[in-house]
């Protein structure tokens, strides 16, 4: 990003990482007291993975500044990002359509 | 440079692998008769009284197929004619990290080190196939561990690599070389970086995990209850073994397409410059290309239908598996159609890269059954799959790399290699790897399992077939005898051979032709423009049947 | 000639090479603790019992350290931030914090690991603890290897601004990248393994 900043800029940048920044403790906050109520596994899944989705979402969008980013980045992460959920899934589905064998 | 340092350690490598199989052939042919010659240089350990025992024929299977794909093919396509060719050919300077790129050759011989002193440790080098599958390789003799050792120090130099190709390619094209003038080498080499890039880490990955598993006593391809030589193991259990087939396989279907598209893309360079006439489709080639690439990350478990899959998942990846086989088709039906209607020369390159082509369909065609589970079941670790995967790597693959050596020998050194003995290394590899690998169709078809110390000769069902085995290890002697064509050739030229009169002896249209030979430091004397694509043969009205990329436009 | 688009960008990608490259590499890593994340969830799913984080690890001390590193990651950006608005002074205060609440990071990892260890607990002891070590021991070594670039930049490499000033502050936003990426791992590991 060597485009011309101005002192400006990067003040507001900076306003914006410290905003991001008291969102993600709170964000940490509230995935640690949620476990506390000590949810089912699936519910409990669901919303820790949930809450620290918008928790790197943040952190990539702003402390990592993919929302200004090229449009070549977003092409290689969401190639990656392909590749990642298949390698999430497809192992599980086979183990699950095993007929439950180990 | 690199991609000579590459070149060079690949080639040696690819010798040494293939000493090991016919080694291997020896003992299929003749089981249990001495090696000839040589058979006292293995020691009582591997081959008391020069008698192959059974774990040294594993260790030579193991690390063959090992040294050739990690240490071998995959060194030379990439890390050579990579390194080399690609930065020529998109006009840059050097590749965008030269420092990288030396950490990614050095991480490259030192992991060929790891493997090669395997052999000397107690116990020999890994034995449980260059697939390594838990439980077995967990409990497997010292080698193993060089051999995961020897793995990592790869994958680093593999990850390295594809970072500086994509930056390079990406980033350093020459002005006015947009993505759609590219040679098509150039592309395959890209969609072949990427693959490199993002299925490699699971395997990384994996055999950490592994390494674990056989030094820390964790368990996560230990299953519970697991019991070796009858004592029971004394690990938690908990894990699977399917855990590292997923992971292996993630890694390892892409390889395969590592393996064949800079091939393909060798042999589409020497097409064109020998038909003097543009690629056919090279359009459709390269969103092929692109398609291949990406549907290589969703077939992997093929290579899985026999764990008790379910139907469900085995559709999927067979559908998956039978759409992947449309882009490779496509490419080599265009490759196909670029002969038709072309003044063919006959060059030694252009010998190698012809053939390519039926070889290459073989392999694929013959792919087919085993992508089907059905089939499959029948079929699966035979010496059918053998002979389908060695189409396509050997007389497909290595039938292209040896194209690319004669092709670019004289930028790389001002000088021809000896027409007669490229052809005479020709026609005698062509007759003799066929001779190897046709009967293997025939041997898996009867049934005959892959991995037998003794080629089958316990089996009742094996003995209509097993006189194949002394065909092929003779058709085996036979290729080896006449690599020595090639070597002696590759020698005598770079001192004795035919000099070069222009820097641009096969009059070609692509940019690395454009360069003085070899190339200095920053490989071009002025900055370039390129003002067309790269196949502009036989151009109506033209002078000369072929139109440099860097030519300006007459005004 | 000189490999371009090391400092400048280039103009239809309006990237220079370094930044390009580190995304590449962290597409790669994210498939690394992909696998290991993949192999958590088949060896969970496979198991006939699996332990809840909160049975054998310490939520309160992993809170921490998920804080420590989400203020280590705000100090490396404004490191960087820092260079663009031409303070250096300012960005070797916040380079030096990035690595000071990384070492906290580390040694409270350190507590927690000797804590296991002292109670039995080691990654041969379940695929539950295999997995634990495995994926915060690869976490660490990359907060490890962080820590030494960093350190390299606060350091001997900090001459740099003096000569090439612009090329520091893109490798300040390179090893910035990597930093954030070890912290969103965290941020997935943290509830994965101890809340979980």
């Amino acid at each position: 990003m060597s485009e011309a900043h101005s002192l400006e800029d990067i003040k507001n940048q900076v306003r914006r990482y410290i905003t991001v920044f008291v969102a993600l403790l709170t964000l940490t906050i509230i995935t640690v007291t949620v476990s506390y109520f000590h949810l089912s596994v699936v519910p409990a899944i669901i919303v820790a993975m949930f809450i620290a989705s918008i928790k790197g979402t943040l952190v990539a969008s702003y402390f990592m500044h993919l929302i200004s980013e090229r449009k070549l980045i977003f092409f290689v992460l969401i190639l990656t990002g392909t590749f990642f959920l298949a390698l999430m899934t497809l192992p599980v589905a086979h183990h699950a359509d095993r007929g439950g064998i180990i | 440079m690199i991609g000579v340092q590459y070149g060079i350690t690949a080639l040696l490598f690819l010798l040494f692998g293939f000493s090991l199989m016919i080694l291997m052939r020896w003992q299929l042919a003749y089981p249990g008769q001495p090696i000839p010659f040589i058979g006292s240089w293995f020691g009582d350990a591997n081959a008391p009284g020069g008698i192959m025992l059974p774990e040294f024929y594993n260790q030579l299977g193991a690390m063959h197929g090992t040294i050739m794909v990690f240490l071998g093919v995959v060194p030379l396509a990439v890390g050579a004619f990579g390194n080399y060719v690609v930065p020529l050919q998109i006009g840059a300077p050097d590749m965008a990290f030269p420092k990288l790129n030396m950490m990614s050759y050095w991480s490259y011989f030192l992991g060929g080190v790891t493997m090669l002193s395997s052999f000397f440790v107690p116990g020999g080098a890994a034995n449980s196939g260059w697939t390594s599958y838990a439980p077995l390789a967990t409990i497997a003799t010292t080698g193993q561990t060089f051999w995961l050792c020897g793995m990592v120090f790869l994958i680093t130099s593999s990850l390295l690599g594809s970072i500086n190709f994509i930056v390079t390619i990406v980033q350093l094209r020459a002005k006015g070389l947009t993505f759609m003038r590219l040679p098509f080498f150039v592309w395959a080499q890209l969609v072949t970086s990427f693959l490199l890039l993002l299925a490699f880490p699971p395997l990384e990955a994996a055999s950490v995990l592994q390494l674990m598993d056989r030094l820390l006593g964790t368990s996560f391809f230990l299953p519970s209850g697991l019991v070796v030589a009858g004592q029971q193991l004394h690990v938690s259990g908990g894990g699977t073994p399917i855990l590292w087939q997923h992971l292996f396989w993630f890694l390892a279907h892409p390889e395969v397409y590592v393996l064949i598209l800079p091939a393909m893309g060798i042999v589409a360079e020497i097409i064109a410059n020998n038909t003097r006439k543009p690629l056919w489709g090279y359009k459709s080639m390269v969103y092929s290309t692109i398609f291949l690439g990406f549907m290589s990350f969703i077939v992997w478990a093929h290579h899985m239908f026999m764990t008790g899959m379910g139907t469900v998942i085995s559709a999927f990846f067979q559908t998956t598996t039978m759409i992947i086989s449309i882009p490779s088709v496509i490419i080599l039906t265009a490759l196909l159609l670029s002969l038709y209607g072309g003044s063919i020369r006959f060059t030694t390159p252009m010998l190698f890269a012809t053939a390519f082509l039926p070889m290459f369909g073989i392999g694929g065609l013959t792919g087919l059954p085993l992508g089907l589970a059905p089939s499959d079941i029948h079929l699966h670790d035979t010496y059918y799959v053998i002979g389908h995967f060695h189409y396509v790597v050997a007389p497909g693959t290595l039938f292209a790399l040896f194209a690319g050596v004669y092709y670019w020998f004289p930028k790389v050194t001002g000088r021809r290699m000896n027409d007669i003995l490229g052809r005479i290394h020709f026609f005698g590899s062509f007759i003799f790897i066929n001779g190897i690998f046709m009967p293997m169709f025939i041997e898996g078809l009867a049934g005959v399992s892959r991995r037998l110390y003794d080629g089958g000769q316990q089996y009742a069902h094996a003995q209509g077939v097993l006189h194949w085995n002394v065909f092929m290890s003779i058709s085996a002697f036979c290729l080896f005898f006449f690599q020595f064509f090639f070597i002696v050739n590759f020698f005598w030229s770079l001192w004795k051979g035919k000099k070069v009169n222009s820097d641009n002896p096969w009059e070609a249209t692509t940019l690395e032709w454009d360069t003085p030979t070899p190339p200095p430091h920053g490989n071009f004397i002025k900055p370039l423009e390129v003002f067309r694509g790269p196949y502009e043969y036989s151009v109506p009205g033209k002078a000369k049947d072929y139109v440099p990329q860097t030519e300006p436009e007459e005004v | 000639m000189q490999v371009p688009y090391t400092v400048n960008t280039r103009n239809d990608t309006g990237l220079y090479n370094a930044k390009l490259g580190i995304w590449l590499f962290l597409s790669s890593e994210v498939m690394l603790f992909g696998a290991l994340f993949s192999s958590y969830i088949l060896l969970r799913v496979g198991a006939d019992t699996w332990p809840h984080g909160y049975e054998h690890l310490n939520i309160p001390l992993g809170t921490i350290n998920t804080a420590v590193l989400i203020t280590s990651s705000v100090t490396m950006v404004m490191a960087w931030a820092s260079l663009m608005m031409k303070d250096f002074k300012k960005y070797r205060r916040y380079l030096g914090t990035t690595i000071l609440l990384a070492l906290v990071f580390l040694v409270i990892k350190g507590f927690e690991y000797a804590a296991k260890f002292e109670h039995g607990l080691y990654p041969s002891t379940s695929t539950y603890f295999g997995i634990y070590f495995t994926l915060t021991g690869l976490h660490g070594l990359h907060v490890i290897g962080g820590i030494i670039v960093n350190a390299y930049f606060w350091g001997p490499g900090s001459r740099m601004w003096k000569t090439d000033p612009d090329r520091l502050t893109h490798r300040i936003e390179v090893a910035g990248l990597y930093w954030h990426f070890v912290d969103i791992v965290w941020i997935f590991l943290f509830p994965t393994l101890y809340l979980l």
